[in-house]
């Protein structure tokens, strides 16, 4: 009981600072809006239809619609990043150590900041439905559902990265390296900017195996399901290159959830055991 | 049993060996001192005894418990204020003792009263809800003493608790830690490199490159000095060293301030001194051998106040005030 109550204090820390630091909040909202309407407007033209000849006329997916679910993931993706590295500024304003100290175990301590950032994550990545009507992008129950614990599970396995990372690192100055040389590398390389249609072979094989391209696939397919598209046009998306295939099968939701589910479990349990290493 | 009890600790950063193979022990209801400059291995042997770091040798116990064998045990039985700031600043007073409480597993019941018991005793009571960006370095310091005594410790463990202070809220500061060795009678373990604040200490240890060089009461160091010594100045400085000599057998040097010489029980030699000696006295004074003295004695350095260069202080000023990050 004792652990839980400490998971529960410590997860309530991570969440009261988010919603109490404006700027964080504004952020998480700026970037996104940035990409997708300067981004995601100004390429639009140039990619021209991407379901065309599948989709009747005007009932397509344009690219700007493409991105939306990608601009979700990758909201999520450096929020939770972020949540996680957080770690390090606790370190240096000092309140890590007040942690530390207590009377519970370093388990609890990274579960409880990982169960944060990734109650944050969802925010953030939920924030952007409000956008949804702007693209002309509709919004079903069903499928508010269904993103919650999606984004829960990608937020979770990317607070844990950063956790694990977070918990060696001295100073905040590496912040922008890890950003920079990590986290974009990974976003790039994962389809969420651009279709995976006629790629260069080595970059191919790097989307394939960067876990965040199969966090970012079954948030399309979960928003472009509800856009009322035929089953038929559905079913044609991996072949546009709006979803992913490994040696020619096209990967459902479930074996996305298994892989992101997977790289999670990797990654919490890397990061708890790195947490527990003491000096 | 003693409330502390080091044998042999010994921790080696690298090559650095930071804490040389120390032992000592604190009875309970102690205020016991380690006074030392700064990287003389003071922090370090905090973090061992409060379980964040391990001893590369030896053993430590607290309150009975083995500090590497028994940690969650040492951890409940101490209550700890570190060097640097460690509130959250986003949160109010009233926050972050609750995330103390909570992990400390305060039973609900008790919170409220226990919060509102530390928070009258630091007079922060009604600051309770406001946000610690607001807080002034001694307020900040004084909720961190709160904090450290919400879960009734055994010992409370005070890391260099008035670095970067001024000199008024630093008087305040020991009021209370000085409250509350009367009022809980709770055992202080402090380190400070201030030698007017290792004089509140019952016993001191002056610790050294990671040695403890000396350990007793104040008064047993300064003992250890010599005498008192006193400085006169009269209307034939000549003379009177003269006088002084043959009259009393001290050795007398000269001084830009007048003579000086070294006297056992002073107060009591200068009534004595005044009516025996046969010269008009301008001024005299009489200088007890201070605790930078004993360390001088030991050492053959003096730490100094000033040993904690403008920079480091400043650093420290700015660390206290920084704001909260985003």
């Amino acid at each position: 009981m004792h652990n839980l109550r400490a998971i529960y204090i410590i997860w309530y820390r991570e969440v009261l600072r988010f919603l109490r630091n404006r700027s964080r909040l504004v952020g998480s909202f700026g970037r996104p809006i940035l990409f997708l309407f300067i981004f995601g407007s100004g390429l639009s033209p140039a990619m021209g239809g991407l379901t065309q000849g599948m989709a009747p006329e005007g009932g397509g997916i344009d690219f700007v619609k493409f991105i939306f679910p990608g601009i979700i993931g990758m909201n999520v993706l450096m929020g939770s990043m972020m949540s996680g590295i957080s770690i390090v500024w606790d370190r240096e304003f000092g309140f890590l150590k007040e942690i530390l100290v207590a009377p519970i175990n370093r388990t609890v301590v990274a579960l409880g900041k990982t169960l944060g950032g990734s109650t944050t994550g969802v925010i953030q990545g939920l924030l952007l439905l409000v956008l949804a009507p702007l693209i002309g992008v509709s919004i079903t129950a069903e499928m508010v559902v269904k993103l919650v614990p999606l984004l829960f599970l990608i937020s979770f396995s990317i607070t844990s990265l950063g956790v694990l990372i977070g918990s060696r690192m001295k100073s905040t100055e590496g912040f922008q390296v890890i950003m920079q040389f990590i986290l974009m590398p990974m976003i790039f390389v994962s389809g969420a900017l651009f279709p995976m249609r006629d790629l260069p072979s080595w970059m191919n094989i790097l989307v394939k195996i960067n876990p965040v391209t199969y966090a970012i696939d079954p948030l399309r397919k979960i928003i472009f399901e509800a856009q009322g598209l035929p089953a038929s046009v559905l079913e044609m998306l991996p072949q546009a290159g709006l979803g992913v295939t490994l040696f020619g099968h096209a990967v459902t939701m479930g074996e996305d959830i298994a892989i992101i589910a997977l790289f999670g479990a990797v990654m919490i349990a890397v990061a708890v055991w790195m947490f527990n290493i003491q000096d | 049993m003693a409330i502390i009890e080091v044998k042999n600790l010994t921790r080696k950063f690298g090559d650095l060996t930071a804490v040389d193979d120390i032992s000592f022990t604190v009875e309970e209801g102690e205020v016991f001192g380690f006074l030392g400059p700064n990287g003389a291995g003071k922090t370090t042997t905090i973090n061992v005894l409060c379980t964040l770091l391990k001893p590369t040798s030896g053993e430590a116990w607290l309150n009975g418990h083995h500090a590497v064998r028994d940690q969650a045990k040492v951890r409940r039985s101490i209550g700890l204020v570190f060097q640097e700031p460690s509130l959250d600043d986003q949160l109010t007073a009233e926050e972050n003792l609750n995330f103390h409480a909570i992990l400390y597993d305060i039973p609900a019941s008790a919170r409220a009263k226990r919060m509102e018991e530390v928070l009258k005793m630091v007079e922060l009571y009604d600051r309770r809800k406001d946000s610690i960006k607001t807080f002034s370095g001694g307020m900040k310091r004084r909720l961190e003493i709160a904090r450290g005594l919400m879960h009734y410790p055994r010992v409370l463990f005070l890391d260099e608790p008035t670095l970067g202070l001024d000199p008024q809220t630093r008087t305040l500061i020991w009021e209370y830690i000085l409250e509350l060795r009367e009022r809980e009678g709770i055992t202080i373990f402090l380190t400070t490199h201030y030698m007017d604040e290792a004089e509140h200490a019952d016993r001191i240890a002056i610790i050294d490159y990671g040695k403890i060089v000396a350990l007793d009461t104040p008064d047993n160091l300064r003992g250890l000095v010599g005498g008192d010594i006193i400085t006169v100045k009269t209307t034939d400085d000549q003379l009177a060293a003269q006088e002084i000599s043959q009259r009393f057998g001290f050795q007398v040097n000269e001084g830009e301030n007048g003579l000086h010489f070294e006297v056992q029980k002073g107060e009591e030699f200068i009534p004595r001194f005044v009516e025996q000696l046969p010269l008009e006295i301008h001024s005299i004074s009489l200088h007890r051998p201070t605790l930078d003295d004993v360390f001088l004695k030991f050492t053959g350095r003096r730490i100094r106040d000033e040993e904690l260069s403008a920079k480091d202080q400043w650093k420290a000023r700015m660390k206290r005030q920084r704001r909260p990050h985003p």
